[in-house]
């Protein structure tokens, strides 16, 4: 380790952790704002469930470097082709475990909101959603960590956050820069983790006690 | 559409239709070859390995906090910063190279065959206790057979992986279909990246498919239909 060099580099190396934030977050807003109403038409009518799970599965497949080229003819070497294709990479994650969340509330806790006379409306959002919240959260952890080790990859294309200090480490036959990415990277990734079981705890008072 | 588009596409199709690409030691069929070739070794390699800890943890009950929890571990390294680690400390080899496919290969594949066998039916277990079975037969018998959709999910989400970072793998020196990507990019050939890029794209779903219908084949017919992953 060359401790020069990062303190030399602090500046590069801030920058390419905010864009590394940046492109995580992002992509996780707009997965959830796709995938959200994805699965709620896919509760609403089932038959779109399989096809929907399918097309996001086959898009998951495809290997991350392939799917931001394929992207390029439309968005260049643009930060957007990075949030695309990974936006796209949340989708499955997200959408199956929302689905799954709002499925596994009881039927009769549903009968009960009804029968209280809450509209549609309030019937989700304050009844089934909070209810689904630890499976949604569930997937959202998935897809964050994912996420996160993914953006190095769009250094390859013009991007790529902590992955750029990768690139840099790979050009200059010098394992610092590379070090300092890799260990930020997963440092980023266990903090988000956790930082999102923080957040379940705090918003589902009623569950403490109840899981370890 | 923009003049600037078509003409891409032409350049693809070109690119497709050029009978140099389609044989020979830098052709299509041959990149294509080395790639599956990677990724069967690596996941067959990995699995050799996984498998056995995954089962056995899963029949003891034992090791399962370390069982689950390492494919939550392995989610968070960047296997592109993996790679270019392995160079930079090696230099160019296939050999590393392979060995860090499998590593990351290994995760998926011991905690999806763990909890495949930990939902085993308790009863069933017992039933299977009470009609006399040694534990060769329970575990070759009644657990592997119930686990089997599971621990191939595992092989799946690991073979799709292996194959997803071989294509990386390009940026240090490795052969196969990622040179079209890496070799493309670096010539500002956009062609030839699309091409790359469909290939890839294309090969990582047929093998995603043709496992999905090996483990519909390897799954007990009494079992068809609740194939599921742990992930």
């Amino acid at each position: 380790m060359n401790w020069r060099w990062i303190a030399s580099n602090l500046d590069t190396i801030r920058d390419a952790l905010i864009q590394h934030v940046q492109l995580t977050g992002l992509a996780l807003l707009f997965g959830f704002l796709i995938a959200f109403p994805l699965a709620l038409l896919a509760i609403r009518w089932p038959r779109l469930y399989t096809p929907s799970l399918a097309l996001t599965g086959v898009l998951f497949t495809v290997p991350s470097l392939a799917l931001f080229i394929l992207l390029m003819p439309f968005t260049g070497l643009s930060m957007a082709t990075s949030l695309i294709g990974l936006t796209i990479y949340t989708l499955l994650i997200l959408f199956r475990n929302i689905v799954q969340g709002l499925r596994g509330v009881a039927p009769d806790v549903r009968e009960a909101a009804r029968a209280l006379g809450y509209s549609r409306a309030r019937q989700l959002f304050g009844v089934e959603l909070p209810i689904a919240l630890p499976v949604i959260v569930a997937g959202i952890r998935i897809a964050a960590v994912t996420i996160i080790g993914m953006v190095t990859v769009t250094a390859l294309i013009g991007q790529g956050g902590l992955g750029r200090l990768f690139i840099t480490g790979f050009t200059l036959d010098f394992t610092t820069p590379l070090v300092v990415g890799f260990v930020l990277s997963v440092a980023l990734a266990v903090a988000v983790d956790l930082l999102l079981v923080a957040l379940l705890y705090w918003l589902t008072p009623w569950q403490r006690g109840v899981r370890g | 559409m923009n003049d600037a588009f078509s003409e891409l596409l032409a350049g693809v199709i070109r690119w497709f239709g050029d009978p140099a690409h389609w044989s020979g030691a830098g052709s299509i069929p041959a990149h294509t070859l080395k790639h599956v070739f990677y990724m069967l070794i690596s996941t067959v390699i990995g699995a050799l390995i996984a498998l056995p800890i995954g089962i056995g943890l899963g029949h003891s009950g034992r090791g399962g906090l370390l069982a689950i929890n390492i494919t939550n571990i392995g989610r968070a390294v960047p296997s592109f910063g993996v790679i270019i680690f392995v160079f930079l400390l090696v230099g160019y080899g296939l050999v590393p190279v392979i060995v860090a496919l499998v590593a990351l290969a290994i995760p998926p594949m011991v905690t999806n065959s763990y909890v495949g066998m930990r939902e085993v039916d308790p009863a069933v277990r017992q039933a299977s206790k009470a009609l006399g079975m040694t534990g060769w037969q329970r575990l070759t018998r009644v657990e592997l057979p119930i686990a089997m959709p599971l621990i191939m999910a595992g092989v799946r989400t690991s073979a799709v992986q292996v194959m997803s970072t071989a294509t990386l793998a390009a940026y240090v020196g490795l052969g196969g279909l990622g040179r079209y990507l890496i070799d493309g990019l670096q010539l500002r050939d956009m062609a030839q990246v699309l091409v790359g890029a469909i290939l890839v794209a294309l090969l990582a779903i047929v093998t995603e498919l043709l496992l999905a219908l090996l483990q519909r084949l390897v799954t007990a017919r009494g079992l068809r239909g609740r194939q599921g992953s742990a992930e």
